[in-house]
């Protein structure tokens, strides 16, 4: 039978620790445990079978670490041969008629990955990939990943086992004492993900004592529709007369296990510190309890790397800005693969309290597949919204899925058939709430029936897939009224349509429904209030439009979701204040004038960055670009760039005025109309390979901007190749290069020798903590910056003679 | 035989702006800078996470060569450091990876508080492992014992590389969820580890 099978009616018992008995039998300190299934394999099968024995369903095979960043590819393989069969005789040997399994056991690699550590994730993938393979051709029963204590790497390696095998996949994570996942993830996103990535049953394991992961497995069963699984520590360690001893006892510790089998854990078993005496104890205890049933939890959600948003009776809003339909700027953004553009977007909308983001980059002259990828890997870096992937090439979709840290938005599918052949797939696979557009090869329907005939027909098609209704959103599309004065009215009746008949959730591109109009605000904020009240679930939208925010707060406060009103008038409150402020005098901070002779000019030796940007917005219509760069931008970074030459102004304060005159460039920027503005010569900047500080390398990067240079910067951790060919692309005349750590600093040098090898034109500055300028001559180097200031100078020499 | 890991949790130490303000490289007095760090620390309000994991390894000395359990080094940096120290205690601190978060963030949106931020991480670190010290501190003070300077992989001739073996001794990624990359890089990177010799 299947392990799958069994576990419908039955609850499966694991077992407990391996480590504390193998140092019991005498593993020693630094060994590693996996050569013992080679060198020891009567003591690995002993343990197995003593777990059997007092009533282990499943055994993992001794393979936790047994990956190919520990072990060469012979090695790894015999390794994972024997582990396997060790364990198949242990259950061969035990004369109980229980039925048994055993568990290929993957532990985490060790490494962190990219982009806080180093390990690429479809590097992650191959690991485990290679692991899973043998685990498969030496015939493990299922798949345990375990002790996973970073989402993305838990993804990898149930992508991994998924691709390459056809065996159940159990996967458990390891939880601190807040309840969350090392990086971040709380217990609904975990479930929203694994769910999606088709897991056979999910949960939790080590860290620490059955009593302390209580909370954490409730909200297991609270989200999960797949079977729980629950494998403690036997407590908190101490040591005692030289030896490790955990503060829980097989009793209570079967007690704790028990009472959580009682409210629906289905898999239980132990993890460190625990040995056969405790699962004996838990399988005795339970010997009575009817295992719970397992319940559809029919929860509508997405997810990102540290929590779930889902769609219910409040509104979700969908920050719509990253989209370069109709914006120039943001065009010419992507055309020049200015991510930081596509973050600042992304900041700002989450700072306006959306809940998701979406993410389109599509332009025809770019390549969307890999500019959708790293916009999505760079936006769950540093935001933790929920994403929603918006794109109709499917090969882009596909990519960005992949490397999504949770369980993505996906918008969209439509009714046509091509269309749902596309993307059903990929939700499958990958997980996802899928956007579905009421719309196919006929067009979109005029009546309202219609849609709701659509939605019906993509409903029927998705379960073919054996994707739930749970994980559709409708989109029964709003149409601008200036071109048809009934469309509202259809699109209204087709929302209360799909949520009373079908039962499921509504989305809607809001601000279509004004397109032609003057003041769009106005009736979008209105059509909004209308759609939430027919039934509206979720709303792609602008988050700076006051109005669309107006109705969202009042519409939650007027349905009693919003307790004691307490955010409507956190956010109703300034708008009275700004109101009021409006009609005295409007004082913004005082940038002192006269002293710099400009007001623009004090403001950026202050480091006023909204006053900086105001000011330029004032000038631009009046003076040409050049002038108010030359005469306004540049004195003023120069007296702060004296300042800290001279050390009367201080890094930070160097910086603060660097983003004010950033700012102001940027007004510059977004006000030109064709051509840009003369810039100075190209500048490849770079962290060296291996290292990850990029403080220093942003500083001196900003720096230059400021003093128009035309700054590419390739990142952190960037190989010598990548830089050369960079180099060489742009015949760029200056190569900055950081690097911090004394290990990296080989891979600066030899980063140097290539360059002068095949870009000898260059020259080359290097700068970083480990650095001086003696350093600097012994890797070949032009030039050592001690500071972002002398970086400057030394490119302002460089641009003076590259004329003659 | 294993030595016992320890893994504990920190509430959080007492901050001390001055020495963030130094690490970002302010001498003097900064008005707009103190109000600008004090956004930055209340936007990192919560986001840290203090834990450290440790254990004890008794001193041999092998001729030239000191066994310190984890490793047999020939560093006399490290030996002066331990003169008459019969124990050590080993640990790794962290203050977890949201910090590292919050800087990569302001990289793009402003690098004065993508500083200030890894001044504030630095500064925590520090004082988090200041305030384990003294745990242990007063826990030797019962037995008489006092504790000498912390003292890390890559001070003076104690190489960089024995990184590798600090982490498999203490399971750093496992119990405090710290890593070590190809170039002995940690992540989260406010992270440190070091041996404080017992005497």
């Amino acid at each position: 039978m299947k392990i799958t099978e069994y576990l419908k009616k039955n609850i499966v018992y694991l077992d407990g620790g391996m480590g504390t008995l193998l140092q019991s039998r005498g593993l020693a300190a630094g060994e590693l445990p996996e050569r013992w299934n080679i060198s020891h394999p009567d003591e690995i099968k002993n343990i197995h079978l003593a777990y059997f024995n007092a009533g282990s369903n499943i055994v993992n095979a001794n393979t936790f670490g047994a990956n190919s960043l520990k072990f060469s590819g012979e090695e790894l393989e015999e390794i994972i041969r024997c582990a396997i069969e060790n364990a198949h005789r242990a259950s061969a040997e035990c004369a109980l008629d229980h039925p048994r399994w055993v568990a290929l056991d993957i532990g985490p690699t060790g490494k962190m990955l990219k982009p806080y550590g180093d390990l690429d994730f479809e590097d992650a993938v191959s690991v485990f990939a290679q692991t899973v393979k043998l685990g498969v051709k030496y015939g493990a029963d299922l798949i345990f990943i375990e002790t996973m204590n970073d989402s993305y790497e838990s993804k990898a390696a149930l992508l991994a086992a998924k691709e390459n095998s056809s065996l159940p996949v159990f996967v458990s994570n390891a939880y601190g004492e807040d309840g969350k996942l090392m990086t971040g993830a709380d217990p609904a996103a975990m479930v929203a993900m694994l769910e999606g990535l088709g897991a056979d049953a999910i949960g939790v394991n080590c860290s620490l004592g059955p009593k302390a992961l209580a909370g954490v497995v409730e909200k297991y069963l609270e989200y999960s529709s797949l079977p729980v699984l629950l494998k403690p520590n036997a407590g908190l360690p101490r040591a005692l007369d030289g030896k490790t001893l955990y503060d829980v006892s097989a009793e209570d510790f079967a007690d704790e296990v028990c009472s959580l089998i009682r409210k629906g854990v289905r898999i239980a078993g132990g993890c460190c510190g625990t040995t056969p005496e405790y699962i004996s104890a838990t399988v005795k205890g339970s010997a009575e309890l009817a295992p719970v049933a397992i319940e559809k939890k029919n929860i509508t959600c997405v997810s990102s790397y540290t929590h779930a948003v889902c769609f219910g009776s409040s509104p979700i809003l969908i920050g719509e800005r990253i989209n370069p339909t109709g914006k120039k700027r943001f065009k010419e953004a992507l055309r020049e693969h200015d991510i930081d553009y596509i973050l600042r977007e992304g900041v700002a909308q989450e700072e306006k309290g959306v809940h998701i983001l979406d993410v389109n980059v599509g332009l025809p002259e770019i390549d969307e597949r890999e500019m959708l990828t790293s916009a999505v890997c760079e936006l769950q870096a540093i935001i933790d919204l929920p994403l929603q992937i918006d794109t109709t090439d499917a090969a882009a979709m596909e990519s960005a899925l992949r490397r999504y840290n949770g369980k993505a938005m996906i918008n969209s599918v439509n009714g046509k058939k091509e269309s749902m052949d596309a993307v059903f797939p990929l939700a499958k696979k990958y997980g996802g709430l899928i956007v579905a557009l009421t719309l196919d090869e006929s067009g979109i329907p005029e009546r309202a029936e219609d849609r709701l005939a659509i939605a019906r027909k993509i409903l029927v098609e998705a379960e073919r897939y054996g994707i739930d209704k749970k994980d559709i959103i409708f989109d029964p599309l709003a149409l601008t009224i200036s071109a048809d004065p009934t469309s509202a009215r259809e699109t209204l009746r087709a929302l209360r349509l799909i949520s009373e008949e079908l039962g499921a959730h509504t989305s809607l591109g809001v601000s279509n429904v004004s397109f032609g109009l003057p003041t769009r605000d106005i009736i979008n904020g209105n059509f909004f209030s209308l759609a939430l009240a027919n039934g509206l679930s979720a709303a792609i939208m602008n988050p700076y439009s006051t109005e669309m925010m107006k109705t969202y707060f009042a519409h939650r406060a007027l349905m009693g979701i919003d307790e004691n009103c307490a955010e409507y008038i956190a956010f109703a409150q300034p708008l009275a204040e700004a109101v009021s402020t409006a009609t005295a005098q409007k004082a913004p901070v005082a940038a002192p004038a006269e002293e710099y002779s400009s007001e623009l000019r004090g403001a950026i030796v202050k480091g006023l960055k909204e006053r900086a940007a105001q000011l330029t917005a004032e000038l631009v219509s009046s003076l040409p670009a050049m002038q108010i760069v030359n005469e306004h931008i540049i004195p003023a970074l120069d007296i702060v760039g004296a300042g800290f030459e001279r050390g009367t102004v201080y890094l930070p304060q160097l910086l603060m005025s660097a983003e004010a005159a950033k700012a102001s460039f940027e007004v510059i920027k977004s006000n030109m109309t064709g051509g840009n503005a003369k810039s100075k010569c190209a500048v490849v900047i770079a962290t060296v390979k291996g290292d990850i500080h990029d403080i220093g390398k942003n500083i001196v990067k900003l720096i230059l901007e400021n003093y128009g240079f035309s700054v590419t910067d390739l990142g952190r951790d960037v190989s010598p190749e990548a830089i050369v060919s960079a180099t060489v692309d742009l015949r760029a005349p200056i190569v900055v290069l950081s690097a911090l750590m004394t290990t990296t600093v080989p891979a600066m040098e030899q980063t140097v020798r290539l360059l002068r090898k095949d870009a000898p034109w260059c020259k080359i500055m290097v700068g970083g903590a480990v650095l001086n300028a003696e350093y600097a001559d012994a890797i070949g180097a032009d030039k050592y910056a001690k500071d972002a200031m002398e970086a400057v100078r030394y490119a302002e020499e460089i641009e003076k003679n590259l004329g003659k | 035989m294993k030595n016992t890991v320890y893994t504990i949790k920190f509430a959080p130490p007492a901050l001390d702006r001055g020495e963030i303000l130094r690490y970002a490289g302010v001498r003097g007095d900064a008005p707009e800078i103190r109000a600008l760090l004090d956004e930055c620390i209340a936007e990192a309000e919560g986001k840290f996470r203090y834990t450290v994991c440790y254990t004890e390894f008794p001193i041999k000395r092998e001729g030239g060569a000191l066994n310190i359990g984890f490793t047999v080094t020939q560093s006399s940096a490290l030996a002066k450091n331990l003169i008459g120290c019969e124990s050590i205690v080993l640990f790794a601190a962290t203050v977890g990876l949201e910090i590292d978060r919050l800087i990569a963030r302001y990289s793009t949106l402003s690098p004065t508080k993508a500083l200030l931020l890894d001044a504030l991480g630095g500064e925590r670190i520090e004082s988090l492992c200041n305030s384990f010290c003294k745990d242990i501190a007063t826990k030797k003070s019962a037995q008489g014992k006092v504790l000498r300077p912390r003292f890390s992989a890559g001070y003076g001739d104690f190489p960089i590389e024995e990184q590798v073996k600090i982490f498999a001794a203490l399971d750093c990624p496992k119990r405090i969820g710290v890593s070590l990359n190809e170039s002995l890089l940690m992540s989260p990177s406010k992270s440190v580890t070091a041996i404080i010799g017992i005497k």
